[in-house]
């Protein structure tokens, strides 16, 4: 039985997310990494060098350049042949693809798993993340996508894994890339950040988030999260939501602050290790998760909270 | 152009659901059922490429028990002009979705199929990629926003560094997310006109579609509880918590 993972990268770097697949890969069988796009070779050699790779493939065409699923998928099902499973982190990028190459393929796909029980079981997240359902399957060949937050990351050196190129797939040519808009950050990636930062609504606007929120973050080194509220208002951008449908974060430390704790939020970090609740609100949902609650004005606690990690 | 809705009736996203003892399930007998918020926005979107003139029929689509039929009177109550129900009982898993709703786009020949990005119920996010593989279609995951021309749908996607725009064939499956729009309020005299409207009724039999399941639940679990945490009196207090008995700064 072998894993095939399909990389996720930028054609320059390797995004982490894969170091998070491999390690949830390595009970599974042998793993190869699929690396797909133009001119990748410094990609494919730090996946060479991932502690538990075995063989890196990889295939090189332009039209690998931006990700597309549609090329991607066609590809990955032409690979697929001597694999039990596909694999990929549940991110944006292997959201988008995988379940194209399970259909393809014919075959079910079983998303965002936090736990692999043996190589026919897993554990997901349903509703919410207020329920978690084990799921068996006999299925010849499986898809899968993993929660990075719930694994931990395979090291990044070490490894020696053979390199072999692979013939691209046919473009397919449904689909063409316009153009991207990415918001560029010193902060840490937030759903691999040790310590978060959240805001909501309470924070009144786009300027306060940033003025009580970034002095907090930087004396912590954190990355900044928001709730769907905070993002519904544009106080911070999308790709700060955590939550069901934002990110899924685990860190050692978040904060929420002016955070009420609905469903759809919490779902996204009620596995941070420790949480910290600031709220004047002493009924606010989210001190029933917190493990150190403060009632009281965020504009004058977050501040003081500042000053207090400085000294 | 036709536009193709596929909903969902599912639990409303604000309950809380509970796990059954037996732990075969979760318990949604007598609790609220709505329209998947995500297949709402799906419906508003094809509303609006209609009243901008860009769509001339919208045909909504919903797989499940006889009490579907309500979700998809929603849908015509907000603007569908007609319903087909694929009325079963069984559990379908999202790649059964996805060849019923094939079977469809075979019959209707929709030129853009909306769906919304995930099931609030399952949180699969699966059906509407697997629909675009089986229609060896283009898609558009993550939509936050929707241009239509002739030839094309040009999306722009909410992926994880930002946004990214594509430009898809048509048709094209165009899986919704949150930010694409707010969907509108059904009002009173819309509801009695989509009491009006055609409403289909079919089966995975009639479709030629099998429902096979390929993946077994043996268990449904609540998730592990977290400890009752404490309240600190201030910020001082909450520093020296985190440093000296959390040890996580």
């Amino acid at each position: 039985m072998s894993v095939l993972i399909i990389a996720e990268h930028d054609n320059q770097q390797l995004n982490p997310a894969t170091l998070h697949a491999v390690k949830a890969a390595a009970g599974l069988g042998e793993i190869h990494v699929l690396v797909a796009g133009s001119n990748v070779a410094a990609v494919a050699e730090a996946a060479r060098k991932i502690q538990g790779v075995a063989k890196v493939l990889v295939a090189e065409a332009e039209y690998y350049r931006h990700g597309l699923a549609e090329e991607l998928a066609a590809l990955a099902v032409k690979s697929a042949e001597p694999y039990r499973y596909l694999l990929a982190t549940a991110s944006a990028f292997g959201k988008n693809l995988m379940p194209r190459v399970a259909a393809l393929l014919d075959v079910p796909q079983i998303s965002d798993l936090t736990e692999i029980v043996d190589g026919n079981t897993f554990v997901r997240p349903i509703y919410a993340g207020n329920a978690f359902e084990t799921i068996q399957t006999s299925s010849e060949k499986v898809v899968l996508t993993i929660r990075a937050a719930a694994f931990e990351t395979a090291a990044a050196e070490g490894g020696a894994a053979a390199l072999e190129q692979v013939e691209a797939a046919a473009e397919q040519k449904l689909s063409r890339f316009v153009s991207q808009e990415l918001i560029h950050s010193d902060r840490p990636d937030l759903g691999s950040a040790k310590v978060v930062v959240s805001g909501g609504r309470a924070l009144g606007s786009a300027e306060k988030f940033n003025e009580v929120l970034t002095p907090l973050a930087d004396v912590l080194g954190a990355a900044i999260g928001a709730s769907r509220a905070a993002v519904d208002a544009e106080y911070a951008p999308n790709d700060f939501q955590v939550g069901q449908t934002g990110k899924i974060v685990a860190p050692q430390l978040y904060i929420a602050v002016g955070i009420s704790g609905a469903i759809q939020h919490t779902a996204g970090m009620q596995d941070s290790k420790v949480i910290v609740a600031i709220n004047k609100d002493p009924d606010a949902q989210i001190f029933n998760i917190a493990d150190y609650g403060l009632v009281g004005d965020l504009f004058e606690i977050v501040p003081q909270l500042t000053e207090a990690l400085k000294a | 152009m036709k536009a193709l809705v596929a909903v969902k009736r599912v639990v409303d996203y604000n309950v809380k659901v509970r796990v059954k003892a037996d732990g075969s399930d979760v318990d949604i007998e007598n609790v609220k059922m709505s329209m998947n918020p995500f297949d709402e926005i799906a419906v508003e979107e094809a509303v609006r490429l209609k009243e901008a003139g860009k769509v001339s029929e919208i045909v909504a689509v919903s797989l499940g028990g006889k009490k579907s039929e309500d979700t998809l009177r929603t849908a015509l109550a907000m603007g569908a002009d007609r319903a087909l129900h694929i009325e079963t009982d069984e559990k379908l898993e999202p790649l059964t979705v996805a060849k019923l709703l094939k079977a469809v786009a075979d019959k209707e020949q929709p030129h853009i199929l909306l769906l919304g990005k995930q099931a609030i119920d399952d949180d699969a996010g699966q059906t509407a990629q697997m629909l675009a593989a089986l229609m060896n279609a283009a898609q558009g995951m993550f939509a936050s926003k929707v241009e239509l021309t002739e030839q094309e749908a040009v999306v722009t996607r909410e992926i994880d560094g930002g946004l990214e725009t594509v430009a898809l064939t048509l048709p094209a499956v165009i899986g919704v997310d949150l930010r694409l729009n707010e969907p509108r309020f059904v009002k009173l005299p819309n509801i009695m006109a989509a009491k009006k409207k055609t409403l289909e009724k079919t089966s995975p039999a009639d479709l030629g579609v099998a429902v096979v399941s390929h993946l077994n639940v043996v268990r449904v679990a609540e998730p592990k509880a977290r400890q009752t945490g404490v309240k600190v009196a201030n910020a001082t207090e909450l520093v020296d918590k985190l440093k000296n008995e959390a040890k996580v700064i």
